[in-house]
């Protein structure tokens, strides 16, 4: 399996994070959908630009992690950075199925069988 | 290294967002299978865990490791102007599992993908999902070596007879997309048995 941070240190994401490993708002899923609400500007970190850039339409957390080369919760710890300045703003996955209601709405299902079929 | 693609957009009213995950052994077909069903190149990143926990390798002890990193990839299909849907690619043995709790919780459901010739690598995946009440559905990857029946499959599993088992060729995107397909009825077999 190619492993594609894997030839980059944990330097990189040191420097990065400023050293932060947490930080991070946990509750951010791997699909919620990021939206730019501000443009970049010079001098900003040169990953919170790039995601400014990225998320001028919704982009999950995990396509802003692939796009970025670096681990989910490295992006997570920089998203949060953007969230708690209203740069960006997250679209949370409705009431996700949970232990105790597992199971998707059957009218979100009935979509989901729809536009497979027409894959 | 590949150059970065070029993102894909989504329309600017996607709002929800779905994730349906594929697990299964290495090499099984969990990639080409997501590949298939994309309507992007899939995408590859990482996942670390920094601490050793519940299911995972216990580093302690292990001078210089403090993480499990695992890789993992997929892919997405717009479903319409306000949903989207990740299909994710992961390993299913027990030390990636930390994937799920990270990553995967709140799937509509999953797949476990199977290589005839690798069985066991897909027991603790369907142990694991059942015990966590997550609605999945068991595919044979067909690698033209079908020599098993499907029922010769289930019985090799012990697999639960509500359990859908399905053959499909992970290349081929019409077979690919009845797999999920497969697992979206499931899901709503169960939804309905569930209301009555």
């Amino acid at each position: 399996m190619i492993r594609p941070h894997q030839q980059e240190g944990p330097d990189r994401f040191y420097v990065i994070t400023s050293g932060r490993s947490g930080g991070a708002d946990e509750s951010l899923d791997a699909v919620a959908l990021i939206v730019a609400e501000s443009e970049p500007v010079p001098g900003m970190q040169s990953e919170h630009a790039r995601i400014l850039r990225l998320c001028r339409s919704p982009t999950a957390v995990v396509e802003v992690s692939a796009h970025l080369r670096l681990p989910v919760a490295i992006t997570r710890i920089l998203l949060t950075d953007l969230l708690d300045t209203g740069q960006i703003t997250a679209r949370h996955p409705r009431p996700a199925p949970s232990p105790a209601r597992p199971l998707a709405s059957p009218d979100v299902l009935e979509k989901v069988l729809v536009a497979l079929h027409n894959l | 290294m590949s150059p970065e693609p070029a993102p894909a957009p989504l329309p600017a009213t996607t709002e929800q967002a779905l994730k349906i995950a594929v697990v299964g052994g290495f090499g099984v077909g969990k990639t080409t299978l997501v590949r298939s069903v994309s309507e992007i190149r899939p995408l590859n990143t990482e996942e670390t865990m920094t601490r050793a926990g519940d299911g995972v390798d216990d580093l302690s002890g292990v001078e210089g490791k403090s993480s499990t990193t695992v890789a993992f990839d997929f892919g997405r299909i717009t479903l319409d102007a306000t949903s989207v849907l990740y299909v994710f690619g992961a390993p299913g043995q027990e030390r990636f599992w930390f994937l799920w709790d990270r990553l995967f919780s709140g799937a509509l459901g999953a797949v476990v993908l199977i290589d005839t010739r690798r069985m066991e690598d897909s027991w603790y995946a369907i142990d694991r999902l059942e015990a966590q009440g997550t609605p999945f559905v068991v595919a044979h990857n067909d690698f033209g070596d079908a020599d098993h029946t499907l029922d010769q499959i289930r019985a090799a599993l012990d697999l639960d007879p509500a359990i859908p088992l399905v053959r499909c060729d992970a290349r081929k995107r019409e077979s690919a997309k009845k797999v999920l397909i497969a697992l979206v009825q499931h899901v709503r077999s169960l939804v309905t048995a569930q209301a009555r």
